[in-house]
């Protein structure tokens, strides 16, 4: 029987104050750069506006295209290198360019093509993807995908507070609401294209990272039952270990998917691919360094009553008992 | 044993089913035979491949309310959604969609497409054939004084003074002109060769508009087209126009004297006779003309055109397509009965004129329609993309198997077994659906083919504990399977809660996601949790006293 990570005894929890600094600078990292870099790198299903993929026979310059752009009245437009050196995509998406669509869409993508067309020579490229797109469906999108996202939220912590209780409830929430944080942060900081496609890889992270900590929870759970003299500090350790071995593998295969994706699905595929691999990475960091010190927390701050109290409270007496004295190392500890 | 047969019929069945769905079958599509489109039957895997993989034009088509409001949009656009699909019939092209969605949108999709220029004219091209007589009465040159006093008024030319144009040119220019062009008007074109190009007078409209060569013409050079319309746009210039007159810009430039020009017309407003009557529409070379479609009118548009024309003999009568007057506008020689011709102006080719039968014949639109949304990907990049998202299913599939193999022994092979069941099940699924499969969606796939596993590897970790304590290996397998449960099931409604309000609350391509994510998470449920126990019903009966599992 071949086994990894069997039988392990780390604290994890000893690591929330580093975990949580860390993501905490993550985030404001990610969505601060709002203050000063502009909104997310929105695709024109979003913006509205036109998007064209060249494919030329020689390498042209980057720098010369951009020119005979702008000298041609397209101005602002990005470009980048799709694949190969041959291949370029053309995102036309200010705002003029899009008022000018609303006559009639493929006015831009023909201005486009025929300023190019003047310099390069008419057989110099082939248009191998042309869309141009109003911006009416972007925005109706967006409001419904976070009007969802918010119920799909609130439903998730009524379910698990009637499975579990409404301090598993609230931290799993909170947990997941924290991945999909992150997540934004990762997608503003590395400037990634959102298109639906990417609106689709954060919905499937809502609903895949809550699974990582209802496993985890399902473990406390079960634990509790058994062990009522613990503290919730070490049961939830205990528990963290006892799933560990089944926490690697499902990532593993998860990540083998990813990173497929990433390598060899191209490179309209590769920006869900680093949403995918990212997320994925991300909800099993915060299953364990997230959900269970926030379940702590809020154990501490709303201790339970009733039978199972004896070991709540001396958790809580302990976990405030050592975090009065900042000498001894670590916190919560 | 009872049990264990009853399990194995139900897994069978459905692995029945599923290859009975994705097995080849007759389906009617448009295809090519030769050169024509016929429906055909032909034999092929119900599953569709979306526009991204396949190559072709998505276009989404809205009321143009630009050019003309309109009070019951959906009601027009359902008229209209008939005129686009007999035209997307006749032009050729297999397999193409057309439907409306919502109430303010057409959708056409063509897959396959060579050339999407020509089918965004097929489709956008309203078509709506007019014959209106051109005005002789010289009513443009009577309200030129008043179209220029209101854009004066209007101080549309801020700067530049009238009197700085009016200084090069002797004072009653007009009249002079107009005697000039009554005159070239009546000795015909051979005369009028050497001042073809006579400017008007000073003002910001007469400015810019010379005098054509039959009554009613005026070309104006292409540089000045924009403003000259943009001036025609105004409503005060609209209020000064003659009552019952209409002006209709060429669709062709002219070359006068090197320089390039355009024309327009003065039309009465009243057509003597509309599109509507039209039965036949035919494409022509004709040695004198070039290009040309001939149309044929039906009986009773043939009575009017008749009438109409007999009361206008030796007037000009312009061709109207889309307020576009096409060539110039004939000389009524005597009535014309139900045939006519349109000439399509010089260097256009056969093709344009084909095209120009085609939407003629299958009538006008009853609303001008614009392209919302073009989407359009060549045939080379889709062929890419399949293969690259095959490519990543199967190193993706390959990774997980050995993983699977290596960590879990025989146990995983139970597991690799459920996983081919669900790759089945989940494409058998896209095909009952009519799901169509696109690049994300393929990307999806792969995604979920690693998600899949995790229920097993969750049940395979639970029997592993129960082994280390102890217990026997059938004993374990069941607990296994018992205390996994519990987290399998909280992990799945949750999810499967999240895309349920995902369904409800979200729009188009959220709610597709939703359906999708939801069938995958019952069919992964299925193959880990019932196939697998399946699986090890028969191992465990087949080696009773098994002493150590492989695991």
């Amino acid at each position: 029987m071949l086994r990894i990570l069997h039988d392990t005894k780390y604290d994890f929890i000893k690591w929330w104050r580093v975990a949580a600094i860390t993501t905490i600078v993550f985030i404001v990292g990610g969505l601060g750069s709002f203050l000063f870099k502009g909104s997310w790198n929105y695709s024109i299903e979003f913006t509205g506006g036109t998007l064209m993929q060249l494919q030329f026979n020689q390498p042209p310059d980057v720098a010369q295209l951009r020119s005979e752009l702008e000298s041609n009245g397209i101005h602002g437009s990005e470009i980048q290198q799709f694949g190969s050196d041959r291949e370029f995509a053309i995102r036309a998406q200010e705002s003029s360019q899009i008022a000018s669509q609303a006559a009639g869409a493929e006015g831009v993508a023909k201005r486009i093509e025929a300023a190019l067309k003047k310099k390069y020579g008419d057989n110099a490229f082939t248009v191998v993807r042309r869309e141009a797109v109003s911006p009416r469906v972007g925005s109706e999108l967006r409001s419904g995908a976070i009007i969802a996202m918010a119920i799909a939220s609130m439903v998730t912590l009524i379910y698990l507070a009637i499975r579990f209780e409404w301090r598993f409830a609230v931290a799993a929430v909170l947990s997941t609401l924290h991945d999909v944080l992150v997540t934004l942060s990762f997608i503003k900081i590395t400037h990634l294209e959102v298109s639906l496609t990417i609106v689709a890889a954060i919905l499937t992270l809502l609903g895949y990272s809550a699974n990582d900590t209802i496993i985890i929870f399902d473990r406390v759970r079960e634990n509790l039952k058994k062990a009522r003299k613990e503290p919730l500090y070490d049961t939830l350790n205990r528990s963290i270990n006892e799933t560990l071995p089944r926490s690697v593998m499902t990532h593993v295969t998860v990540l083998a998917a990813t990173i497929v994706l990433l390598v060899f699905a191209g490179e309209v595929i590769r920006p869900f691919a680093w949403v995918m691999s990212f997320g994925v990475f991300v909800a099993t960091f915060s299953s364990i360094y997230v959900a269970s010190p926030l379940l702590l927390w809020i154990e501490r701050k709303f201790p339970r009553e009733s039978t199972d109290k004896a070991h709540v409270t001396t958790s809580a007496a302990r976990a405030a008992s050592k975090a009065e004295r900042p000498d001894r190392t670590p916190a919560l500890r | 044993m009872s049990r264990i047969r009853t399990r194995i019929i139900l897994i069978v069945l459905l692995i029945a089913g599923s290859i009975y769905l994705l097995f080849p079958r007759d389906t009617i599509v448009r295809v090519k035979r030769g050169n024509d489109f016929v429906y055909d039957t032909v034999k092929r895997v119900p599953l569709k491949l979306g526009l991204d993989l396949q190559g072709g034009m998505h276009l989404a088509l809205e009321v143009d309310e630009a050019k003309q409001a309109v009070a019951n949009k959906s009601d027009a656009l359902d008229r209209a959604l008939k005129v686009v699909r007999t035209r997307i019939d006749q032009f050729g092209v297999s397999e193409p969609v057309v439907q409306k969605v919502g109430n303010d949108r057409i959708i056409v999709e063509l897959p396959g497409i060579d050339d999407p220029e020509r089918a965004t004219e097929v489709v956008e091209k309203q078509a709506f054939l007019k014959m209106q007589i051109v005005d002789e009465s010289q009513a443009l040159e009577k309200s030129l004084p008043r179209i220029d006093q209101a854009l004066r008024d209007l101080r549309v030319e801020a700067g530049t003074t009238v009197s700085g144009d009016t200084a090069k040119r002797p004072a009653g220019t007009l009249t002079q002109l107009l005697t000039k062009a009554d005159s070239g008007a009546a000795k015909g074109d051979s005369t009028r060769k050497d001042t073809a190009v006579t400017p008007t007078t000073g003002g910001p409209f007469s400015r810019r508009v010379q005098v054509g060569q039959i009554p009613g013409e005026y070309f104006v050079a292409t540089r000045d087209v924009p403003v000259l319309q943009q001036y025609l746009e105004m409503e005060q210039v609209k209020n000064v126009i003659p009552p019952g007159k209409q002006i209709l810009w060429s669709g062709d430039t002219t070359s006068l004297g090197g320089d390039a020009f355009r024309a327009f017309y003065v039309v009465d407003s009243r057509p003597i006779i509309t599109g509507e009557y039209l039965q036949d529409a035919r494409p022509n070379q004709s040695p004198i003309d070039g290009t040309v479609v001939e149309f044929q009118l039906n009986n009773e548009g043939g009575r009017q055109f008749r009438r109409e024309t007999g009361r206008h003999i030796q007037d000009y009568m312009a061709i109207v397509l889309d307020d576009r007057v096409m060539g110039r506008p004939p000389i009524i020689q005597g009535a014309i009965g139900t045939r006519g011709q349109i000439t399509m102006g010089q260097g256009r080719d056969l093709r344009e004129a084909q095209d120009l039968a085609l939407v003629l014949r299958a009538g006008s639109l009853p609303v001008p329609l614009k392209i919302a949304e073009i989407r359009n990907i060549g045939a080379s990049l889709g062929q890419d993309s399949i293969d690259a998202g095959l490519r990543a299913m199967a190193i993706a599939t390959a990774f997980i198997v050995i993983i699977m193999l290596v960590y879990y022994r025989g146990s995983g092979g139970l597991a690799v077994g459920a996983l081919a069941l669900y790759v089945l099940f989940t494409m058998a699924s896209l095909a009952a659906f009519g799901a169509v499969l696109t690049l994300p969606g393929i990307a999806g796939l792969v995604l979920s083919v690693g998600i899949a596993v995790d229920a097993n590897v969750l049940i395979f970790e639970r029997i592993r504990e129960e082994l280390d304590r102890g217990k026997t290996v059938r004993t374990a397998v069941d607990e296994g399977f018992k205390h996994a449960m519990s987290a399998i099931i909280d992990t799945s409604v949750s999810t499967i809660l999240t895309a349920a309000v995902l369904y409800q609350f979200g729009t188009g391509p959220v709610r597709g996601f939703a359906v999708t994510l939801i069938t995958g998470i019952a069919t992964s449920l299925f193959c880990a949790i019932f196939v697998v126990r399946t699986f090890y019903m028969i191992w465990l009966n087949r080696a009773r006293d098994l002493q150590t599992l492989s695991i």
